[in-house]
Order: structure tokens, then sequence, then C-alpha cells
């Protein structure tokens, strides 16, 4: 009976499309402004870094990003719009870190780099840069069905000793503030995003990690299945959203 | 080298008060931070920028703790030549970068 | 997984439990906070001891500001920037940072404009202090309140 009561109390209302609002739209225009002017936007220091290691060959076979996909500029264009995607070999999901790093080690062979390492960071930023302004498509792939239902499971599964779901607040709270933070609606739009609270860059992992701290559950490790399920339901509930990375937020 | 991000007008008229904007990746640990189990994470800090004006210094600023992580300075200056603008970041452990934007004045 | 374990219980340690924070050795280097003697010593180091007097300064902080890791400020001089008569350096302080000063700039009359702006890192609601220094030896201030909101949730330092 307890467990009855509980998911239904967990399944609260998801946000109807029309009134759905990026992250952007809840911060002070200070903040807006350092995401709007790219001269101001700290982010674009990884898209920097990103640049030069796109052109940089690596691994045993000595390739660069550049010798098979050319210039990002036009080959990555609306590619992170469509991640996390199918991976036909893995037979799941995969995010845009995954990707990359997937290319890196079976076409460069090269090590893969570390989650949250500056050069995945700047890598995933170039790549995620190409798709501002694009809507979000993610999850248009039928294959990719049973991992969004999980991942929106996740989102609306209490856990942790706050007993909370991601839907408590991101659904059902959204218009409201926790201390001195506005609830957002946990539109992923702007990811790899620069954040004033890690003065970094930083992953939609790294994002939902420390959420899941926030309410005391324990963690998902970094590249865990549960972890791309969650984004990629994140992702494709933003469908028809624009991408904003790297964006700003608080 | 870390990137930076300049930005400096490409053209100006002899004259025009033009703002300059800069943009340095640097992590500026203050020195006074700990990890989970407590122990110092050692200071890492810019301590200064300079900004040289066809070689002549025309901005110079000492920094703090209190900067934040990746530093954004922006500052004015009187577009008088064409030539070259040079900035200079220098800090804790050897740090030391340079970056460069030329104008071009009429 | 052992070291996953750890690391929820740091953070539980940080998130306010007293015993579990009692068993983290926690070493202190400096005061917590800059005192206001050392708020007015640092200004003293700038002025040597001149007159301050209110005026001409402009310092925009926001005043209810989203994190305080990174707070945009913009310090401006009402002043020409003639070579006989023109705005030399601008100082910035703070009252609860571990440290007082934030920065020095040092301009000239070639400024054409004294305006600089920055970002700065505030540990905590507190005031700002701005200090110009003309170049007829005069020194000129402005002073905030900032109002730092505190996140919700944190992370421990990666």
């Amino acid at each position: 009976m307890l467990s009855v009561l509980l998911t239904a109390d967990a399944v609260g209302a998801e946000i109807p499309p029309p009134e759905r609002r990026s992250g952007y739209s809840f911060m002070t225009p200070d903040t807006k402004a350092m995401q709007d002017d790219d001269t101001t936007n700290p982010g674009m220091l990884w898209v920097l870094d990103g640049e030069k290691l796109w052109a940089r060959k690596a691994g045993g076979a000595d390739k660069a990003c550049a010798d098979c996909h050319h210039d990002a500029r036009t080959s990555m264009k609306g590619v992170a719009a469509r991640y996390p995607a199918f991976d036909k070999a893995l037979g799941r999901p995969v995010d845009l870190e995954q990707r990359i790093n997937l290319c890196r080690a079976n076409q460069q062979q090269a090590t893969p780099f570390p989650y949250e390492s500056r050069d995945l960071l700047a890598l995933t930023a170039l790549v995620a840069q190409q798709s501002r302004g694009t809507a979000i498509e993610t999850g248009s792939d039928p294959q990719l069905a049973p991992f969004i239902a999980k991942g929106r499971e996740l989102f609306m599964q209490r856990q942790g000793q706050l007993n909370l779901g991601c839907a408590n607040c991101h659904d059902d709270n959204w218009d409201k503030r926790l201390a001195g933070s506005a609830i957002t609606q946990a539109h992923p739009t702007g990811y790899p995003l620069y954040r004033l609270e890690w003065q970094s860059l930083g992953s939609l992992q790294r994002r939902l990690r420390a959420c899941i701290t926030g309410i005391r559950a324990q963690a998902y490790d970094f590249g865990a299945p549960e972890l791309v399920e969650l984004e990629l339901y994140l992702m494709s509930r933003a469908k028809g959203m624009a991408m904003e990375a790297p964006a700003v937020r608080p | 080298m870390p990137s930076a991000l300049i930005n400096v007008p490409a053209k100006a008229k002899r004259g025009d008060i033009i703002e300059i904007k800069t943009l340095m990746s640097h992590i500026m640990e203050t020195g006074f931070r700990h990890t989970a189990t407590g122990e110092v994470i050692p200071r890492d800090l810019i301590t200064g920028f300079t900004c040289r004006y066809n070689g002549t210094e025309i901005f110079r600023a000492d920094l703090f703790p209190a900067i934040a992580a990746n530093p954004f300075i922006t500052f004015f200056t009187t577009a008088t030549a064409s030539g070259k603008f040079e900035f200079e970041w220098i800090g804790d452990n050897g740090f030391s970068e340079i970056a460069s934007a030329s104008i071009s004045v009429e | 997984m052992r070291k996953q374990d750890s690391t929820r219980r740091q953070f539980l340690g940080l998130a306010g439990g007293v015993a579990v924070l009692g068993a983290v050795p926690i070493v202190t280097v400096r005061p917590v906070e800059a005192t206001p003697a050392e708020l007015a010593s640092a200004i003293r180091n700038v002025t040597g001891g001149a007159a301050v007097k209110t005026g001409k300064v402009k310092l925009d902080v926001p005043p209810l500001v989203e994190n305080g890791n990174t707070v945009p400020m913009t310090v401006s001089v009402s002043h020409p920037m003639a070579p006989e008569d023109h705005v030399k350096s601008i100082h910035v302080f703070n009252e609860k940072n571990p440290q007082p000063n934030i920065a020095n700039f040092y301009l000239g009359p070639h400024s054409g404009r004294a305006q600089v702006s920055t970002r700065i890192r505030l540990a905590d609601s507190q005031k700002i202090v701005a200090i110009a220094r003309l170049s007829d030896g005069s020194f000129w201030s402005a002073t905030v309140e900032v109002i730092v909101t505190l996140a919700a949730c944190t992370e421990e330092v990666i």
C-alpha cells in the first residue's frame, strides 16, 4: 500500500511543452550577459582549447579529429543536439563525451580522456558549440525508447536520505526557490556549461552527480548507464528547445 | 599554453576611447581552501597583469585571491596609432603568459 | 566502492554532521575573515593615512549575487583623464574574505576613461570599498553592501 502511494506521489505532473523554460530564463541579467557575449563567456576558453585539440594528432593511428571530420564548424553542426544517441556496437545509448572517447579509442587508438578532464570538456565544448541555436532532437531514434523510459523512471524515483526524486523539485516546484537558488526545470540545453559555483566548465554528468549527492543519495559513477539514461531522458524531454552550449549558470 | 580570449577593436579612429576585454584560463587557487580530508590546497594565483601598447605600458593590475577563476579584466585606452597590444599575466609557480592583438588606427 | 563510501561520508560531514566533522582534521591557515583592522590597514597602505573623501567613484556590483564565487564588478571614476589632472589608480577592498585586498588597477591620462571591470569572489554578504587616487594626491571612495545568497547544494572540491 505504501509503495503504491509513494509511486502515485512521485509521478508528478510533467511540464507541458509551452511552459518549458531554459535555465537561462531563471538567471539574473548579469549572468545572462556573461553567457550572451562570447568575449565574456568563460566557456569559450574551453572551446578555444577544443579547437587546438581537434587539430592535434594523437594515438597509434597518429590521426587528428580534423583528419576525418575536417572543419568542426560544418561536420559537427547539429550533432550535439542529437545526443545521447544509440550506439549499435554497444547496443545502448552513449553521450557526447563517450562518443568522443569511443572515437579516440577506436579511430585514433589513443587512451580515452578521463571524465571531467580539461581535454574531454574542451572537445565536448567545441562539438556542442556547433549546435548552438539548433533545436534538440535527442530521442527521435525508436531504439532509444526503452532507455528513455528507464531514465524517466530514475527521474521520478525518490531516493537518498532526503527521500526526494528529481521530479519533486524540477517538475513540481520549478517556480520556487531552494535557499538562494532558483529551482529550474532541468532542461540540459547548455552542456557542457560554465557554472559560477564550479568556476569551471563541467558536464551534465557532473551536475547530475552533484544533484544526487544533494539529496544525500549515493551518486552513480561517471559513465554509469544510469547517468546516461538520465541524460537521455532529460534531453528528450527538452526536445525542440534551442541548444546554448557553452552556457553559463549560477 | 593556456587559452586566452582577447577582445580589441580591429579598427579605430585616432583619439577614440576603446574598450579592451581579456579573459585568461587560470584556476586562481586561493590557498585558503581545503580538501574534504582537511589538506590545504596550495595557492596558485595570477598576481599581475600588464598591457602594453606599442611597447608602452598603458594598464597594470595587481590581482589577489578574491579575483574569480579565469580572470576577466576590461579597461579603456585611447587609440593613438596602428600597432600591437601586448598582454602579460604573471603568477605563482612561474606562471608567465603573453598574448597580443593588433589594431589599425586611421 | 570503498572510495565512494568514504567520499559520501565526507560530504555528510561537510553538510553539518557535527560528530563526523569532528573526525575530519580541519587546518586553519589564516583567520576565516579579514578583520576591520586588516581592512583599515590595507587601505592605509594605499593612502598613507591621507583623508579619503566620499564621491566621484562608482562601484557597480549586483545588489543580490547569484553565486559568490563569480561576481561581476565595475568601478568607474567621474573625473577628467588629462595629462595634468587624471585618475592614477583604483584600489578595491573587501571586508570579510580571508584577505582584505581584491585588486589594484593602475591607469593614466591615455586611459581616456577611468573604468575597469572584473569578476570577484565574495565569501559572504559584506561591504566592498573602492578607492581612487588622483594625480593631485587626493583620494575618493565608494562603498557598497552586497548580499550573497547561499547555494542550496554545494559540491566538494574536485
